[in-house]
């Protein structure tokens, strides 16, 4: 299954968190706030120029930047 | 005294469990050291009194930002803690649980928004989540009230587990588990406030919705602090106020010095609020007539948009703007504060991580973000001559902060860090705990201010007395005319403004100035010298150096800017 990051989604497309870059405290601190390894997530919008990506996953809502949003891999869900 | 602390996620109700248990009584605090706010109160369970203390939202026991370690820290000196999850999001907020539940703490679960859940799909066995965490779990509502009573007689039986450290892993392994036997969700269609909810993040609908909402919160401040002005605050004062100030004139016998202190010249035969400058004449007048009725709609509308969970998905939209200024989203939180007042503003940086940031923010508040003191004044002074002036104000002031933050973005090192925040789902606001966050930021205004107008006044009337103001005007005078075309006199106006920008921008009134003057005065008073109040904040909280750095680039920008209005405007 190919693996991509949050910003190559396509705004509407679902998909499963398979893979966090950038270090344990980082893949830690996402699951605490409830987007940890194997959720399944919508993605909600994303900015132009670099800018910010917001994703809900369950009843959370979450804006990451750009840089973050990138080291986040999904498996997109196929409808 | 015992001390009971309520711990949980962001955003799942605390603070309106916490005003529900405590009463009435409620004090907000600092915590030394950060703004981080907490708030405390009192409780009486089986005749003993004990402290109840609301801590900030917290996502783990490992901390990550400032208001995490206050919460990790205070924690530490509990008797007793209620954890308090939101239903809604039963799995997310259980890892918080099973860190506590590692802790020596006496422990009970407030099973928080229960009254939601119903209408949401969400079915949960409360008996067996009981069962599987070994505490006791009692649902609650903020806003019905369901389960308080309860929880107060629970409290005191809740005992320590002591479970022994577990990994991340096995924390979560333990919460699929309970998830699975306690949690049933049924699927359902999406409601419209959840689909509200998606709009106001999206990046098309999100920002027409925010454009909507920022000239809506305007119109709103302008409708009911004008509304409050001419159908209560202007006609109290002239059948309450005016006949005792009247008869005190009149036994002063109309002239002298303490008359001209107290009451100011007497205009045409009359008294003028707003042109006798007497310390109990025209500065009750600035501060209770033209200035505490829009203050108090600004905070109204500000802790409504607080309270629905709307500044967040500010936060998302403009995070691309504030970027270029070498922010992030989340840096508009102290801006909107500073719009109130630039010192809770400044103090609001703290919230951003590093020290490039919190120049760059307090710099750009204090010199572009007027606050809402001297807003209502710019109001009261170009409102009549009609609302695009007033905009002509906001225009160029918002100019300044954008251009002012790209520029210090450009030559600061460093970088800036990115957004990473929750948005909150709406609530409904509670209107008591809302009220009195009113109240309270009211209040802090007329005791933060009442003391300097009047002290302002005073030192007008004397500094006019002693002929002062003569002396700065001879030499600062031709300065004046020649950059920004404002007669000598005007620099009274920028010497107050150190003191209170409401009084001096009150000033402008008895100097009958030209509509063009007006505007430039306007906008020099709002860019120059920050009140004494942000100055000394700013010194304290980002030091000399750096004070120095902004009052020079202060100096620099204003010079630029009025001198071209002046060139510009005709």
């Amino acid at each position: 299954m190919k693996r991509i990051s949050l910003v190559k989604m396509k705004v509407g497309e679902k998909g499963t968190i398979v893979q966090v870059d950038g270090g344990q405290c980082f893949e830690n601190r996402l699951s605490a706030m409830g987007i940890g390894l194997g959720k399944n997530i919508v993605k909600l919008s994303a900015f132009v120029l670099r800018g910010p990506v917001a994703i809900r996953t369950g009843r959370t809502v979450m804006a990451l930047g750009y840089g973050m949003a990138s080291r986040i891999l999904v498996e997109p869900i196929k409808k | 005294m015992k001390k009971i602390v309520l711990i949980g996620n962001p955003n799942v109700g605390k603070s309106v469990l916490f005003s529900r248990l405590t009463g009435v009584r409620v004090l907000v605090s600092n915590y030394p050291g950060t703004t981080v706010e907490f708030l405390k109160g009192y409780v009486i369970i089986n005749g003993q009194r004990m402290q109840v203390v609301d801590l900030p939202g917290t996502y783990s026991l490992e901390p990550s930002v400032a208001a995490e370690e206050v919460a990790v820290k205070m924690l530490e000196e509990a008797d007793f803690v209620i954890n308090i999850l939101d239903a809604t999001n039963l799995e997310r907020n259980l890892y918080l649980t099973m860190e506590l539940l590692e802790t020596n703490h006496r422990i009970i679960v407030a099973l928080n928004m229960f009254d939601d859940i119903k209408h949401r799909g969400i079915d949960i066995n409360v008996e067996k989540l009981q069962d599987s965490l070994g505490t006791e779990v009692i649902p609650t509502s903020g806003i019905t009230g369901l389960g308080v009573k309860q929880l107060k007689e629970c409290l005191l039986k809740a005992k320590s587990q002591n479970i022994p450290k577990r990994t991340h892993q096995q924390r979560w392994h333990k919460i699929g588990e309970i998830i699975g036997t306690v949690q049933h969700l049924s699927h359902r269609h999406h409601t419209f406030l959840e689909s509200l909810e998606d709009a106001s993040v999206n990046h098309g609908w999100g920002l027409a919705i925010a454009i909507l909402v920022i000239a809506a919160s305007f119109q709103g401040v302008r409708f009911l602090g004008e509304g409050i002005i001419n159908y209560i605050m202007e006609p109290l004062f002239n059948s309450v106020y005016r006949p005792f100030i009247e008869s005190l004139s009149l036994l002063f016998g109309g002239k002298g010095f303490l008359h001209d202190v107290l009451i100011g010249k007497i205009i045409d035969g009359q008294i003028d609020f707003q042109q006798s400058l007497g310390v109990l004449t025209t500065a009750p007048y600035v501060e209770f007539v033209m200035v505490l009725p829009y203050v108090f709609a600004f905070y109204l509308l500000l802790s409504f948009l607080e309270d629905i969970g709307y500044i967040p998905r500010l936060a998302l939209l403009l995070d691309n703007i504030m970027h270029r200024l070498g922010l992030h989203g989340f840096a508009i939180i102290p801006v909107l504060l500073g719009f109130g007042c630039n010192v809770p503003g400044i103090l609001a940086t703290r919230i951003l991580e590093s020290k490039r940031e919190r120049f760059i923010a307090s710099t750009i508040i204090s010199i572009g973000v007027p606050c809402a003191a001297l807003q209502a004044m710019i109001f009261g002074i170009l409102g009549k001559f009609g609302g695009q002036y007033v905009a002509l104000v906001y225009l160029v002031l918002f100019s300044v902060w954008l251009f002012l933050g790209i520029v210090l973005n450009f030559f600061l090192k460093g970088y800036s860090p990115e957004l990473f925040i929750e948005i909150p789902p709406y609530r409904f606001p509670s209107i008591r705990l809302m009220g009195k966050k009113v109240i309270l930021r009211v209040k802090g205004f007329i005791i933060e201010a009442l003391p300097v107008v009047l002290l302002s006044v005073l030192v007008i009337n004397i500094f006019q007395q002693i002929k002062i103001f003569e002396f700065i005007s001879q030499i600062f005078g031709p300065i004046l005319r020649y950059i920004f075309g404002l007669p000598k006199d005007a620099i009274w106006v920028l010497v107050v403004g150190l003191l209170r920008k409401d009084i001096a921008a009150g000033m402008l009134m008895p100097l009958n100035l030209s509509l063009k003057q007006l505007i430039i005065a306007c906008v020099v008073l709002s860019m120059s010298f920050p009140c004494i109040a942000t100055f000394v904040i700013f010194l304290k909280e980002l030091g000399l150096k750096r004070l120095i750095q902004a009052t020079a680039l202060m100096l620099a920008l204003t010079s630029v800017v009025g001198g071209l209005m002046n060139l510009l405007l005709h």
